[in-house]
């Protein structure tokens, strides 16, 4: 087994105190090792996002330890709390809200190229490296230089998305349900795009989804998420064919499938 | 042979831009829905499924103009009519719709009753109070939805509560033809599940004759709906059962559509999935030849040039007709696209249950 980037123990979320307190995480364990695709899987509601929003230094930890690279995260200055963002990039839900609409895209991808310490570089590099970046997502640099990020469609931006994250090179990245605004066909690219980071890149990377088809195709290893809990987690064929806790069993049962459809309504011919 | 509840021939709507340029988002439709059948619409953002919703309705408020065609329900011919009788006459008893974000779709401030009120009103105004409620009341049950939500506000309920409110409403007036739009987007699956077992009770007790789902998740439209009809740049690309759509599609588009397709099942794990490269065409000037020629692995040059009309196929049944669904608008012929698609290693999904 490959070295672990990013554990944590007995990691808690409460919002609110006394009667109205809250749990949105309950005292999860996980264990992340290098070059490995986890996807986390719960309905809306289960704490995904909180967990999320802890990992990436955002919300405090109410209880229990991260750790990042094998020592434990420190992020009690703006300082320290830059260099770990470094390790740790995110993209989000929604591609419309994660721009700063005032800045040109150039200006989005050349803050990545310095906030790697390439300030110094000269401007044919910079555009190099900014022209590689785009291809690698199949977007053509020279027909966005200028534009705004409104000027894209949602299936462009989350993929420019993906091209900042290539040029920022982090050891993590955190994709929270990055296709559920985009669809079905635009999907498999970003899917596809997210594999070639791991597998070219040599990220790791934890999907954050509401789908178990999706989680399924995508990674290597599952993490069941329901009311705060891990209930299960395995590797995906185990988790995903032969499930043991019964959310599992009632997630897969209610999603549309193709080979075992639904018991109601009309006869299929 | 059932009784057509929906029949639409031609249909051509058109958005008006603000430099008079004229965008048929809906080119030509034809189709038919018989009654206790389910139609669903595929395609992906922007080719003309939800404007061909709010054409179905008559709902023609600027920029969205009728063009053309007609729109035959329950043998009573609609095209044409002015939005405001359309609005006395057809919506809610002939044609219902549920929008796509229909959570956002109840006034903040009212309560639920009164909408309910509103919408029989318009049809009825000497109703009493006390027979909308029983409806009400009746039809909430059928919705596994208490009868106090009745007397609440909506920002009162939980998201899968609202959404079997709207239907509720949508359908508190026994209609012929329901349009949900996106019905189960912002649901959870358990939920969804539950709201569209719930939408086929209503149709079971006949309180719906016949629905359209409009949704680019496939699965779903498989496990839903009779017959499937893909869309691409306003036009219908190919139709036809869901179950041929899903395991046996011959159009390229519906192709790569069905490749898309990502179902937690075994087998769909280490099969590649495929994505169609490219955009849509810009409908401001359509491409004279085929529309989708442009993204299409397979194009030739005639494809640039010739436009392409629906063409029936299928085996001869025992009367000597075709299958009379099953349609698609390519110019090479269907036994040709099969082979092609055979030799490319088959498709992604069927997993040995072709047809």
């Amino acid at each position: 087994m490959s070295d672990s980037v990013l554990s944590g123990k007995g990691i808690t979320k409460v919002f609110g105190f006394g009667d109205k307190k809250t749990i949105a995480v309950d005292h999860v364990d996980f264990d992340f090792h290098e070059r490995e695709l986890v996807s986390i899987v719960g309905e809306s509601g289960s704490g995904k996002t909180t967990l999320v929003k802890m990992l990436l230094g955002l919300l405090s930890v109410t209880e229990g330890d991260i750790y990042f690279m094998g020592k434990k995260r420190d992020i009690s200055t703006r300082g320290k709390k830059r260099e770990y963002w470094k390790g740790i990039q995110a993209i989000f839900q929604d591609p419309f809200s994660s721009y700063n609409m005032f800045h040109k895209i150039d200006s989005v991808l050349l803050d990545c190229i310095n906030m790697r310490g390439g300030a110094g570089l000269p401007r044919s590099k910079k555009i190099e490296m900014m022209t590689e970046a785009c291809g690698f997502v199949n977007l053509k640099f020279a027909e966005l230089t200028n534009k705004y990020p409104f000027e894209l469609s949602g299936g462009q931006m989350q993929r420019l998305m993906i091209a900042r994250i290539f040029l920022l090179k982090p050891k993590i990245l955190l994709a929270d349900e990055p296709t559920s605004m985009i669809d079905a066909c635009s999907r498999a690219t970003i899917l596809d795009m997210l594999l070639q980071c791991r597998d070219e890149v040599g990220m790791m990377i934890i999907f954050i989804t509401h789908d178990i088809g999706l989680a399924y195709y995508i990674s290597d290893s599952v993490y069941i998420m329901e009311h705060g809990k891990f209930v299960e987690h395995g590797s995906a064929d185990d988790v995903i064919l032969n499930p043991s806790a019964d959310y599992t069993k009632r997630l897969i049962n209610d999603v549309p499938k193709i080979h075992a459809p639904w018991d109601f309504g009309k006869a299929l011919g | 042979m059932a009784k057509k509840m929906l029949e639409v021939k031609d249909l051509t709507t058109k958005y008006i831009t603000r430099f008079r340029e004229n965008i048929y988002a809906v080119d030509h439709v034809s189709f038919e829905v018989e009654e206790g059948k389910t139609l669903g619409i595929a395609g992906e953002s922007g080719c003309g499924k939800s404007t061909l919703a709010l054409s179905l309705m008559g709902y023609y408020f600027p920029p969205l103009y009728y063009s053309g065609g007609e729109i035959t329900i329950d043998g009573r011919n609609i095209s044409g009519l002015k939005p405001d009788d359309v609005r006395k006459s057809i919506l809610g008893t002939e044609i219902a719709y549920i929008p796509q974000a229909a959570m956002n779709a109840l006034n903040p401030t009212a309560k639920i009753i009164r909408f309910i009120e509103d919408v029989i009103h318009a049809h009825d105004p000497k109703k009493t109070k006390k027979d909308i409620y029983d409806l009400a009341k009746e039809r909430f049950e059928i919705l596994n939805l208490p009868s106090d939500v009745l007397q609440k506000h909506s920002v009162e309920l939980s998201g899968g509560m609202k959404q079997r409110t709207v239907i509720a409403i949508s359908t508190i007036l026994s209609p012929k033809v329901l349009i949900a739009d996106e019905p189960s987007s912002a649901l959870d699956v358990t939920s969804q599940k539950l709201v569209i077992k719930m939408m086929y009770d209503l149709m079971n007790m006949g309180y719906i004759k016949s629905m359209i789902f409009i949704t680019h998740e496939l699965p779903l439209l498989y496990n839903v709906t009779d017959d499937i009809m893909v869309m691409y740049a306003g036009q219908i690309v190919e139709s036809g059962s869901a179950r041929q759509m899903v395991f046996d599609p011959v159009h390229p588009y519906s192709k790569g559509l069905m490749d898309s397709i990502i179902v937690p099942e075994e087998g769909t794990r280490d099969a590649k999935l495929t994505a169609i490269p490219g955009t849509p065409p810009n409908l401001k000037d359509p491409p004279k030849g085929c529309r989708f020629a442009d993204r299409c692995k397979y194009v030739m040059p005639l494809c640039q040039t010739s436009f392409v009309t629906m063409r029936r196929f299928g085996e001869l049944d025992d009367d000597g007709n075709a299958e009379s669904q099953r349609r698609y608008r390519c110019i090479v012929p269907v036994h040709e696209l099969k082979e092609t698609f055979k030799r490319e290693g088959g498709l992604r999904n069927t997993g040995g249950a072709a047809i």
